[in-house]
């Protein structure tokens, strides 16, 4: 009975251990399976074409230079390699106040022939259409050459633009420098902090000091990320607006502060219980042979900890460079290749959370999104490996 | 004996779950909707109705799904989301319930009173970047946008910057009160927020679509006579409609309904 019980046990064990492994396997592939058709998505937004007028001489715009056009900064086909003539923009909506609904016939079967009839009727016109409405009789009309989201666009693209009409801009340049830059002055600044607080707490403070300020750094760990981000919004930034003389507080530096603080917990905590594990026979005999407490500290307890500390760093880099919500709420979110950390930037994370929620689901918007969560995967992945081999290393000679 | 409580409780709970009505959509209307509610269920009291947010945009598209009985939306309905409910063989019907106005705010300190809507377009789409270029001190101008994902969001492109993209590299901000914040701490900051949340840390502009002949006050009365130009209607959609939809549709227009419309810092369908 009591075998029976223990291998019964054991397979459940055994189980929960592998529906742990295929989910995150399932999470990982459907991460990537999602992502992925992003480079098979138009660059034009999906559903729609754009045309021009057949005595064009232009044959495609990239999306950059649609978005320019649409916007009305570039107002001649010259720039474009056209004719030196003015660019008429026709956005789709304008049909309906050339023609009454009348016209259109019902549930639009004229839409077609009018906007033939618009588009062929102005040699300068540019037209931005639902493809559904596409004139069939394509005489004195020039689709624009399609090409899908090249991956060199995503990758080292630096404008993240997901709204702009025609063509979005997807380059995540500006977001993954965005993300390294907080995380990384994050980390340089929790990483000091956080190892200090470790050695006092597990070398030099008394047993009393210890017991009362371990559980406090431990709540803070437990604080919603949510808080620490208002905490930011309000308290820090203003501070580092007044101190810096700034034009705004929602910086890069800012979101590094507040990430900072919240990586501490992680890496005091785990830092110390790796000091407190060595045997005390190590500590004794560094004393015997003479040796000062700071000698004894940074000769044989920091070394002896060091692939608990390396534990402790990645865990805390992994914390901030995966935060959302604190960041989102404090580095200001603009999209721009920091130049330094008092810029505003917009972290990975944080462009995921605040766009997926009106991202049409499947369209290119949400593809890239996905896309973004894979970036990210990576990052962690590869973090994760350094740490295993810096840990395995040994670091004390013998 | 205990299995018969649980049982019916069970039932209970997925009886209401499964015949409880539902309003899904824009983060705008919430609120609204929210307060309308419990008003309307302090008469009420039998009416199973729950409300959730999430943006515009996944209303009408939980509308179309049939996961939702009416969305609440703070734009029209677009071309191509219509088209889907045609194709599906459905009829979408929309009613507006309120109005919301958007005002522009900036920083309390700065002397810039009213600006046109083509300052706010070359302010916000980066060809203005100085306050001095519209009348005030030598200070750079830093616009708060929101996120994406919001209908305030496409709401203020499409009126105030005519379908134009914002510059690149805006802030943007993911809540409202955000926007407040930031701007009440940041001397050349100007940013977009809807009536009912105007306080006395932000100043709001008063603003020209008529290229500076006329600059309207943002109050509610010149939303309500439509004299001041930013205002939106806020949407309800729905396609079947059931009784208890009706009721509370119908509730939200009555005089009692609108009073909370009011009272939330919307402006009154009259």
């Amino acid at each position: 009975m009591k075998r029976l019980i223990d291998t019964l046990i054991e397979q459940l064990i055994k189980m929960s251990g592998a529906v742990t492994e295929i989910t995150v396997l399932l999470i990982i592939v459907f991460l990537f399976k999602e992502g992925a058709g992003l480079f098979n998505a138009s660059e034009v937004e999906k559903g729609y074409t754009v045309l021009v007028h057949s005595e064009n001489t232009v044959e495609r715009l990239s999306p950059k230079e649609l978005k320019e056009v649409f916007d009305g900064n570039i107002e001649n086909w010259e720039k474009l390699g056209g004719k030196d003539e003015a660019i008429r923009i026709f956005r789709f909506d304008e049909i309906f106040s050339i023609y009454t609904e009348d016209e259109l016939g019902k549930d639009y079967v004229l839409l077609p022939e009018k906007l033939e009839e618009v588009i062929s009727a102005d040699p300068t016109i540019i037209a931005y259409i639902p493809q559904k409405y596409l004139p069939t009789n394509l005489q004195g009309i020039k689709e624009l050459a399609k090409m899908n989201i090249s991956l060199t666009d995503f990758y080292i693209g630096k404008e993240w633009i997901p709204t702009a009409t025609p063509a979005p801009l997807f380059g995540i340049l500006p977001l993954l420098l965005g993300t390294l830059l907080v995380s990384f002055i994050a980390i340089l600044i929790a990483i000091p902090l956080g190892v200090g607080v470790a050695i006092y707490l597990a070398e030099i403070a008394n047993e009393r000091v210890r017991k009362l300020l371990k559980p406090a750094i431990e709540l803070l760990a437990g604080i919603p990320s949510v808080v620490y981000g208002f905490f930011g919004l309000v308290v820090i930034a203003p501070i580092i607006q007044k101190i810096g003389g700034l034009d705004l507080g929602e910086t890069a530096f800012a979101g590094s502060l507040v990430l900072a603080i919240m990586a501490l917990p992680t890496i005091i905590s785990i830092a110390e219980d790796a000091m407190r594990t060595i045997p005390k026979a190590m500590r004794d005999a560094s004393l015997a042979l003479g040796a000062t407490k700071w000698q004894t500290i940074y000769k044989v307890i920091i070394p002896f900890a060091s692939s608990g500390i390396a534990a402790a760093v990645v865990l805390g880099i992994g914390r901030a460079i995966g935060e959302t919500m604190a960041v989102l709420m404090v580095t200001g979110n603009a999209a721009v290749i920091p130049n330094s950390i008092f810029e505003s930037v917009r972290t990975i994370p944080a462009t995921i959370a605040a766009e997926l929620g009106e991202a049409p689901g499947g369209g290119a918007h949400y593809q890239a999104l996905f896309m973004l969560g894979c970036v990210l995967f990576i990052i962690t992945l590869i973090i994760s490996i350094v740490a295993e081999v810096i840990s395995s290393r040994k670091i004390i000679k013998e | 004996m205990k299995k018969i409580i649980l049982t019916t409780l069970t039932c209970a709970l997925f009886g209401t779950s499964i015949y409880a009505q539902k309003i899904k959509g824009s983060d705008t209307v919430l609120p609204l909707t929210q307060k309308a509610l419990e008003t309307y269920k302090k008469e009420n009291k039998s009416v199973a109705i729950s409300v959730t947010g999430g943006g515009s945009g996944v209303g009408i598209s939980s509308l179309l799904s049939g996961s939702t009985d009416i969305a609440q939306s703070s734009r029209k309905i677009k071309f191509d989301e219509k088209q889907k409910f045609a194709e599906a063989g459905k009829q979408v019907k929309e009613v507006i319930i309120a109005y919301d106005a958007l005002s522009v705010v900036v920083h309390p300190a700065n002397k810039v009173t009213k600006l046109t809507r083509e300052q706010l377009e070359g302010i916000f789409t980066g060809k203005i970047k100085n306050w001095k270029e519209v009348g005030g001190e030598d200070l750079k101008i830093i616009p708060y946008s929101r996120e994406t994902s919001s209908g305030t969001y496409e709401f203020f492109k499409e009126s105030v910057l005519k379908n134009k993209n914002y510059m690149n590299g805006i802030l943007s901000m993911p809540a409202t009160g955000g926007i407040i914040q930031s701007v009440s701490q940041t001397k050349g900051a100007i940013g977009y927020v809807g009536f009912a949340y105007l306080n006395d840390n932000v100043k709001a502009l008063h603003i020209s679509y008529d290229k500076g002949k006329t600059f309207i006050a943002p109050t509610i009365e010149n939303a309500k006579n439509k004299s001041y130009p930013i205002v939106r209607p806020l949407y309800y959609y729905y396609t079947i409609i059931n009784a208890t939809c009706k009721a509370f549709i119908d509730f939200v227009l009555t005089p009692k309904g609108q009073k909370v419309v009011s009272d939330a810092g919307y402006i009154s369908v009259e």
